[in-house]
């Protein structure tokens, strides 16, 4: 246990040196200026503008850039259903998969335009190679490239001098592909295939083993896809278990390459908003709640697991850590350590299957998802979305003394508060509203694989990990059914969309504001006040938002697991 | 909103051909050239067939060989999954009990690994504990007809330490583990060598 302590504190350490060094970078890249891999890349930069008929010049206002971000995710969405529809016509398809059905390919569609990636198909039964890397690859970029122009953009209306402009959302997008996303993926690709991760245009292998049977064995151009899937918070496995999968995740070096990248990005938008606001101290403060908040939800999930299934001692003679649902190579800690990292960023890979975990994990990773993906969060999406309940929290807080709430020395108005309760108001509605149809509807019902209080928290679990765009599943859900692959579809664009909209739009508002002086009165948001005050706001609205539904499942499973019940 | 279709068209249509295209590509030639063992899934030949990969499970199911875990997918390396079933689910219960009762009768032991009994979230596991590889040990030898001590340190031999001596657990690769048996403490012929040990 000391062990595995020493593995989460060291896996902290590189996570946020790495990060610390990615936002300066970051920091030059967005604001334009020349960067070690300029004198490549600018002249591609320049070419892309040319061919777009755009440029860092041409800033925009708030609505926009929110139109600009709508109309090429339209266009994308367009693009992967043709491909997902067209399979069997499009190249690299050594095993001849079929065309994906209509539904499906609506909600997979949708699935890797939110960056969400749930994945209700398996990838090596279900996806050819040239869906793999022109449709579903294509996606892992730009959805992730999306959410973090969308997030610069709104720290460009915080920090913005009166001026109304958030940026150009065609530069950002580009820049952030070219400068971040692919240096980084051409990088942990390499190191993913000297792992033994595959990547190649080849067909499946075909082995006989040992025992003389015949094993064909699924693979094709993963390395890519996986590198940049950790990256760009995506989380789409290549293959269907995802990275629990011993060729996406084929070694300890591996695991703790990807664990890291799960949370690189998110991280480093912590310090790269303090960057650009000017004030370091500002995103130290929202680092601090989100790493208390991570730290919290990692000790439940590590000491629930540790300490095994109750069930299985007292039925079954056997102990040990829970270890059903995880691989041998990644035991208790780093199974643990992954399943934190994924909820709370919203990338919604796995290691090990969530379904399979305690009680009382799956409600941590619940919560993680149900508070709007903010503990870190998806690449950019976190960050606005943290953003959100820091607009809340100054107003609670303005509220509790009795003077006009202010943050970063602009007024935080009605107009303001009322777009993030807007925004907030996403995720009951996917979550609780859809979910509840979802646990009412009888042919949707029938993708409940568990019986009992789990059974509920599959359905929970489904539509939180939709609305959240995180991407992981209780995988006992079935969740091909049309309705669930409709309603879903639904979930995902209303958890990513209507999220962006009214951000931009609290941003639009901000960056016509002309920060004034700090003053004696000032309520300090950098001081652990703040921190405390930030993190009380995200677990009261939040997670009591959803406490009744996690009490009916997760919850009551615990108690009755307690118990000595089964079901 | 026309004013953004021409962008937004043909930036999709570059980042198609620059991240769809391009990346996944320029990747494939330089993993092929860099990396062909790993970039290839890692592949095991034998008398110039290829008996599976280094890192996928393979069912076992001879007495000479070791285990590997459960598999929810029943080994299929095309169609990879796990039980999904959640803790207090009476099914998961059933079949861990089941399990145990088989290790227990076949090893002749009262305490039960739970690696052994329990599926993997791949049902391609490649490897098992060591605890789990010691208990198989005495059925293998047994099977074999050649001293315990023999499997044992084949064991020790193939087991794989931690990452930096801290990272992962203590575990070893069935496969490798199997192959260095037939390799190393081969069946006996069928005209009988009697066993020693």
């Amino acid at each position: 246990m000391g062990t595995d302590l020493l593995v989460f504190a060291l896996y902290g350490a590189v996570t946020v040196a790495l990060a610390w060094g990615l936002a300066g970078y970051m920091h030059r890249v967005y604001a334009g200026e020349r960067v070690f891999l300029s004198p490549v890349l600018a002249p591609v930069e320049r070419a892309f503008y040319a061919a777009a008929g755009t440029g860092p010049d041409r800033l925009q206002g708030w609505t926009g850039y929110a139109l600009a971000v709508l109309a090429f995710n339209l266009a994308g969405f367009v693009l992967l259903f043709a491909i997902l529809r067209l399979q069997g016509l499009t190249p690299w398809n050594p095993e001849a998969i079929a065309p994906m059905a209509p539904d499906l390919a609506f909600n997979t569609a949708i699935s890797f335009v939110t960056n969400t990636n749930w994945q209700a198909y398996g990838g090596e039964g279900e996806l050819s190679y040239f869906s793999q890397m022109v449709g579903l690859g294509v996606q892992n970029f730009v959805s992730a490239a999306t959410g973090m122009a969308v997030a610069v953009a709104v720290i460009r209306g915080f920090a913005a001098q009166g001026t109304g402009r958030l940026g150009n959302f065609w530069v950002d997008l580009t820049r952030t592909v070219l400068y971040v996303l692919l240096p980084l993926a051409i990088l942990m690709a390499l190191l993913l295939v000297s792992q033994g991760v595959p990547q190649t245009l080849a067909a499946y292998a075909r082995a006989i083993t040992l025992e003389g049977a015949e094993q064909v064995i699924g693979q094709g151009p993963a390395a890519s896809q996986i590198a940049i899937k950790q990256l760009g918070t995506n989380g789409g496995g290549f293959f269907s278990v995802n990275s629990a999968h011993p060729l996406e995740n084929p070694t300890i070096l591996s695991n703790m390459a990807q664990s890291v990248s799960i949370l690189l990005i998110p991280v480093a938008f912590c310090f790269l908003f303090g960057r650009m606001v000017a004030d370091r101290r500002q995103g130290l403060a929202i680092f601090a709640a989100m790493g208390i908040l991570f730290v919290a939800g990692l000790s439940v999930i590590y000491a629930q697991e540790l300490a095994g299934n109750p069930l299985l001692a007292s039925e079954a003679g056997v102990t040990g850590g829970n270890m059903e649902g995880k691989e041998t190579r990644f035991g208790i800690a780093l199974s643990a350590l992954w399943a934190q990292a994924t909820t709370a960023a919203s990338n919604g890979s796995v290691n090990a299957m969530h379904d399979s975990f305690m009680p009382l994990s799956g409600l941590v990773m619940l919560v993680n998802m149900q508070v709007g993906e903010v503990i870190f969060g998806g690449v950019g999406a976190g960050f606005y979305g943290m953003l959100l309940y820091v607009v809340l929290a100054v107003f609670l807080a303005g509220l509790m003394v009795g003077r006009t709430p202010e943050y970063l020395g602009k007024k935080i108005e009605g107009r303001e508060v009322t777009l993030a309760v807007i925004a907030f108001l996403s995720m009951p509605l996917g979550i609780l509203v859809f979910g509840a149809l979802a646990a009412t509807v009888p042919q949707a019902l029938a993708a409940v694989q568990d019986p009992g209080p789990h059974g509920l928290s599959q359905i929970l679990y489904a539509y939180s990990s939709a609305t959240g765009n995180n991407g992981s599943a209780f995988a006992g859900f079935g969740a091909d059914l049309p309705f669930h692959t409709t309603l879903q579809g639904i979930a995902m664009m209303l958890g990513r969309f209507a999220f962006i909209v009214p951000m931009l739009a609290v941003a639009g508002a901000l960056s016509l504001k002309t920060p004034a002086p700090a003053s004696a009165g000032t309520f300090p948001t950098h001081t652990p006040l703040f921190v405390v005050l930030l993190m009380i706001t995200v677990v009261i609205l939040g997670a009591l938002t959803f406490f009744p539904a996690l009490l009916l499942g997760p919850i009551a499973e615990h108690v009755s697991m307690i118990a000595g019940q089964s079901f | 909103m026309m004013t953004h279709l021409r962008p937004a068209l043909v930036m999709l249509a570059l980042m198609v051909g620059l991240t769809g295209l391009a990346y996944p590509l320029a990747m494939t030639g330089l993993a092929q050239a860099l990396f062909p063992a790993q970039a290839n899934a890692s592949l095991i030949a034998r008398d110039g067939r290829i008996v599976g990969s280094a890192l996928v499970a393979q069912a076992f199911t001879g007495a000479h060989y070791f285990h590997p875990r459960p598999s929810a997918a029943n080994f299929d390396a095309t169609d990879s999954g796990a039980t999904n079933f959640g803790p207090t689910n009476a099914a998961l219960i059933a079949q861990v009990a089941e399990r145990a009762e088989a290790f227990r009768t076949a090893h002749a032991v009262t305490v039960v690994p739970i690696d052994a009994v329990t599926a993997s979230a791949s049902g391609l596991d490649p490897h098992i504990s060591l605890q789990n590889a010691r208990l198989q040990a005495g059925r293998v030898a047994e099977a074999r007809g050649v001293p315990l001590r023999d499997v044992l340190a084949e064991i020790t031999a193939q087991a794989e330490a931690p990452w930096l001596g801290l990272f992962g657990d203590p575990r070893v690769n069935v496969l490798r583990l199997n192959l260095a048996l037939d390799d190393r403490l081969p069946l006996p012929a069928p005209e009988g060598d009697s066993p020693t040990g």
